[in-house]
């Protein structure tokens, strides 16, 4: 052991810088397992420190109604406290901005909510100023920034002007950047809200009523007792419990997903470290065959480098972890606005230990596999290497347990990081595919160079393509670690392009892309004037009558929603909004598995007489028109809906339209194209029933700029204060921002697999440098310039490069293919642009890392490079 | 000291089995000296190779110091060449990343025994070869004839009863080559080591007790002096 040890010190003497190299390429990864996991315990101990800051009250009830009479006498029959909250969207005018206007969130609040946690605003008296009362406003903070509002100045909400008194920074368990992405909030005086007239027209209202109750109550037994009183109601309940566990069940999947980008670069990293690792291995075997002619055991020989790889693994996973805190610092700040509490700094140790133990493993596990060489090296390399034989030739034994192990710890990692066994291994089979993928072109381009090799190029050209295939190329490492880096980033491109483009087509070619709701029956005919007077006439209107199913296929609701089947399949505390959870399943009359979200949600149904061009007939057959009296109402429903609630036609549906019973059946079913700016419906009456019900209008019209969108707007808002807009350019810019905030973290965290990819490619180069080191000298001694040894890398470097960004390109436009089929259902965007762009970025990166990491063997005399590198 | 019968190595090829070496016999007993010479291909090297346990026979045995090691496997022959073998190559072979001294003292580190003792002694025997000052530095630093004298120091840091020296001289000048060829033979006398070379000089294998002559893998003549 005193051997191995000593020998392991003075052989790495030469070459620790190297080694260094080498275990860099794990740093990467490791600091990123370590930053991660060392969040996730920040988060979660904010959660718990926090834990009542998270809902601001004990209970939260929520409903589309006001709560009863009864139900307010029994809340208040606890003690305690109780605030009460309306709130809808609705469009807010600027008169200082010139009128414009902008889609808010707007909440009419009463009580001393929030009871915990944090209500900041800007000053910091804007909240009792706002329970005082009168006609003034917290607004979000980011709007007042976006339209140069002062606190002091006024805004418009229906009729109502506002003073804006405060600033508003954060509400207790709600994230400041989501919702102010969405819909920015403003907060009113409840007593205020009648007087802008805007709620009573509104059918979006939701109600919620938060309690803060006496010490001793258990807030769950409330919710229990209320739940099983007013049921009728459709209340929906929010605990600090619930909340907790959303919460942290949202927090462990970005931190699981983040931890297997990490995981993607610690494994990219060890691929590079094993690949240079057997580079360094086949420059020590004359040494090892001297030891051994010397008399060391094969045992003795592999433990001097084991012990360094092991050493390599020990430097990388400190660094690393050192590392991964430094970004942990900053990583909070980054998602700050992003979560709805405060996170403090502190040094999760067992995280730390987590994330530094798998790196050493991966790292150790892939340096043992070409450190293995060394228990088969002959002594007889050392007299005369043409005559070696290979030490007990055979498959080894070690090599087989080791790479089984290499896959046991990538699927035991994944599925310990995904928590779930079908999930970490599916990611390992994609692990594996995309690197056969990424190993196999690699290899055909080796093949391919030579069976192909252009014999009729200059001298260079030839060079640089035999660098391919010629032994102890770096054609696969190089392809893997650029090709997957590639395929990362490219994805996340290619997918947020997808998505807007997507957004952006569906307003294009004449289509509507801006979309008025909430017209009462008697503005429609005024705002169709008004926005045809701005030069945006009414392109489609339909009239929206609310109602709710009673009774499906002759079974009350009621009683599918307390069959014993769907109590087994549905979580304890539903959703407050109850549609919200479109994953949990009831049995339906038919014994089919029912989502429970399409029987208890509000369906906001029309009325017409014929399908609509975003609209196409799937089976049965459309009915436009009913004579008044039928009996039983043929209705159209959509695909998905028609699916989920597994019906088939003629099934019989029992709604309530607003207080009055009414009998349909299924008579038709439709594709219906979601995407376009358009009014779609999940229902469709004939004409000849609805028209007496209550009901509001939604329109869509064409404005051809941002300009023109808001003039007409401004024009529709102020003649119908109650209608709200919703622009298209408003949905692309809060799905953009929404993006663009999660994006950045992916991309920060992508960054650290290009990087490693960089690392890797440096090592690369840099063992290719030993390993060509006398070749490229003999070159220099028989008369090759600078410019040729120059030109034959940049041959060699570009190939890769241009094939590493052609092949991580077609990964990445196949993975956004798959994802805009399968996961958004749309039609993928192939933006040449930026494709080309990338190639060119990789190829660059690889030109150059190649070119600057082999310079000092070119413009040296041959002599001093040899002493120097030897 | 070192008994070589009916000796055969025998390489599968492409093209079929290949043998380099066949039914080789020779003693060689304590202090004695022998050189192995022929022509290019004539298996000399392959010879020198497995008298000295770097290789496995295809056929017959060799018994070194006693102990027959054509049947030992790999390790079991590294433990006997540690105990009882020195070695000087063409190419001097040393450690690249250790010192003079430290290359010098690697067989007995192999077995734990390093230490003051083991320094002393490795400085001693690079003075005796006229490189006492140089014990800190490394191959790179050295001069070929300055390399090929470590790895004699290093050959008798063991103190071996059999030394195995493949073409010594082969890479150094005349007059290097006159003072390396001293030193072998010196030593050779002082340790009463018993010293087998390899060589294409007939001028040094005149030096030798006896010279065994090889062509094709057989032997065609065995003459002592």
């Amino acid at each position: 052991m005193n051997f191995i040890l000593k020998m392991a010190w003075r052989d790495s003497r030469a070459s620790r810088r190297r080694l260094v190299l080498f275990s860099l390429s794990v740093v990467l990864g490791i600091a990123a397992l370590v930053a991660i996991g060392s969040l996730g315990a920040n988060l979660e101990r904010a959660i718990d420190d926090q834990a009542k800051g998270l809902l601001g009250a004990d209970l939260i009830v929520a409903g589309r109604n006001p709560l009863s009479e009864q139900a307010v006498a029994f809340v208040d029959a606890l003690g305690g406290e109780r605030a009460q909250e309306k709130s809808f969207t609705s469009m807010m005018a600027f008169p200082t901005a010139e009128g414009r206007t902008r889609l808010v969130n707007v909440r009419a609040m009463e009580g001393a909510f929030p009871y915990y946690g944090d209500f900041t605003t800007v000053p910091a008296d804007a909240p009792a100023k706002l329970r005082a009362g009168g006609e003034v406003a917290i607004v979000e903070e980011t709007l007042l920034r976006q339209f140069n509002v002062s606190v002091g100045q006024q805004v418009k909400l229906g009729t109502t002007l506002f003073t804006v008194v405060g600033a508003l920074q954060k509400l207790p368990g709600e994230s400041s950047a989501l919702t102010a992405t969405m819909a920015p909030r403003a907060l009113i005086p409840w007593s205020t809200l009648q007087a802008t007239g805007l709620a009573d027209r509104n059918v979006l209202v939701r109600h919620r009523t938060m309690l803060k109750l006496p010490a001793l109550t258990v807030p769950e037994t409330v919710e229990r007792d209320m739940r099983r009183q007013f049921r009728a109601e459709g209340l929906g309940f929010d605990t600090v419990a619930e909340r907790k566990r959303n919460l942290g069940r949202v927090l462990d999947n970005i931190e699981n997903f983040l931890g297997l980008v990490g995981f993607v670069a610690l494994f990219l990293g060890a691929i590079g470290v094993a690949s240079a690792i057997h580079v360094y291995v086949q420059q020590k075997i004359p040494t090892v065959a001297v030891l051994r002619c010397l008399g060391a055991t094969a045992r003795q020989a592999f433990g001097v480098y084991l012990i360094q790889g092991v050493a390599l693994g020990i430097f990388g996973a400190l660094v690393g972890s050192a590392l991964g805190l430094i970004v942990q610092v900053a990583l909070p700040p980054m998602l700050g606005d992003l979560l709805p509490f405060e996170v403090k700094f502190f040094i999760a140790w067992p995280a730390v230990a987590r994330g530094t133990g798998a790196g050493f493993v991966i790292c150790v596990l892939f340096t043992l596999l070409p450190l293995l060489a060394v228990r088969r090296v002959s002594p007889l390399v050392a007299l005369r290497s043409a005559f070696a034989e290979k030490v007990n030739a055979g498959p080894d034994v070690w090599r087989i347990a080791i790479g089984v192990f290499i896959v046991a710890a990538v699927a035991g990692f994944s599925i310990w990081q995904t928590g779930r066994l079908r999930d970490g291994l599916a990611f390992t089979a994609v692990l594996g595919v995309g690197f056969g993928i990424l190993g196999g072109t690699a290899k055909l381009v080796s093949w391919a160079a030579r069976r192909w090799f252009p014999r009729r190029s200059p001298y260079v050209v030839r060079q640089g393509v035999a660098n391919l295939y010629r032994p102890n190329n770096r054609t696969v490492l190089l392809l893997l670690s650029l090709g997957l880096g590639t395929f990362l980033m490219l994805t996340l491109f290619l997918t947020r392009t997808t998505l807007l483009k997507e957004i952006e087509f569906s307003g294009g070619g004449g289509r509507p892309n801006l979309l008025f709701f909430d017209i009462q029956d008697d503005q429609i005919d005024g705002l169709k004037k008004a926005t045809a007077a701005e030069g945006a006439p009414v392109l489609v209107d339909a009239p929206i009558v609310t109602m709710k199913i009673t009774a499906l296929k002759g079974r009350k609701v009621e009683q599918i929603l307390r069959d014993p089947a769907a109590k087994r399949e549905a979580p304890a505390e539903p959703k407050p909004e109850g549609e919200d959870a479109p994953t949990k399943k009831r049995m339906g009359p038919g014994g089919e598995r029912l989502p429970g979200w399409t029987l208890r949600r509000e369906y906001r149904s029309t009325f017409r007489g014929a399908l609509t061009g975003t609209e196409r007939l799937v089976s049965g057959t459309f009915t436009g028109k009913v004579r008044g009296g039928e009996a039983v109402v043929p209705i159209s429903l959509e695909e998905g809906l028609f699916k989920d609630m597994g019906l088939q036609l003629g099934d019989e549906i029992e709604w309530d339209v607003q207080g009055v019973p009414m009998r349909t059946k299924v008579g038709s079913v439709r594709a219906v194209e979601w995407r376009r700016l358009e009014p779609n419906f999940f229902v469709v009456f004939p004409e000849g029933v609805l028209e007496g019900a209550p009901k509001a209008y939604v329109a869509a019209v064409r404005a051809e700029n941002a300009e023109h969108s808001a003039r007409v707007q401004r024009a529709v808002v102020a003649g119908f204060p109650s209608v709200t807009a919703i622009d298209l350019a408003l949905v692309m810019q809060t799905v953009d921002g929404i993006f663009s905030k999660v994006a950045f973290v992916i991309e920060f965290m992508a960054g650290f697999t290009v990087l490693t990819g960089v690392i890797v490619l440096v090592g690369a180069v840099l063992t290719g440098r030993f390993q060509r080191i006398r070749e490229t000298v003999l070159l220099r001694t028989l008369g090759a310039t600078q410019r040729q040894l120059v030109q034959i890398q940049f041959v060699e470097y570009a190939i890769l490069g241009v094939l590493a960004a052609i092949v991580g390109g077609g990964l990445a436009l196949a993975g956004n293919s798959l994802l805009a089929k399968f996961i958004f259902n749309i039609t993928p965007s192939v933006p040449v642009g930026l494709l080309l762009l990338s190639a060119l970025a990789v190829s660059a990166v690889t030109v150059v890392t190649g070119l600057l990491t082999n310079r000092g063997i070119t413009n040296h005399p041959p002599l001093e490079v040899l002493r120097q590198e030897t | 000291m070192l008994k070589v019968e009916r000796l055969t190595k025998t390489y599968a090829t492409a093209g079929g089995p290949l043998t380099v070496l066949r039914e080789v016999n020779f003693e060689l007993l304590r202090g004695a000296s022998m050189a192995i010479v022929g022509p290019s291909g004539s298996g000399k090297t392959t010879l020198l190779g497995l008298c000295a346990g770097l290789d496995r026979p295809s056929g017959g045995d060799v018994v070194l110091a006693g102990e027959s090691i054509g049947a030992m496997n790999e390790d079991q022959r590294a433990l006997v060449r540690n105990r009882h073998v020195g070695f000087v190559f063409q190419n001097f072979q040393l450690v690249p990343t250790l010192t003079a001294q430290e290359n010098v003292m690697v067989p007995v580190e192999l077995r734990d025994e390093g230490g003051a003792a083991a320094e002393a002694r490795a400085l001693e025997l690079l003075t005796r070869v006229g490189l006492g000052a140089r014990a800190d530095h490394y191959p790179v630093q050295l001069s070929g004839g300055e390399q090929q004298r470590v790895a004699l120091a290093r050959a008798f840091m063991n103190e071996p009863k059999i030394l195995f020296c493949d073409e010594p001289t082969g890479n150094l000048d005349g007059d290097t080559a006159h003072a390396m060829v001293e030193l072998i033979f010196g030593l050779n006398h002082e340790k009463q080591t018993t010293l087998v070379l390899v060589t294409h000089d007939l001028e040094l294998a005149k030096k030798c007790q006896r010279v065994i002559r090889l062509k094709s893998g057989a032997v065609i003549s065995d003459e002592t002096a």
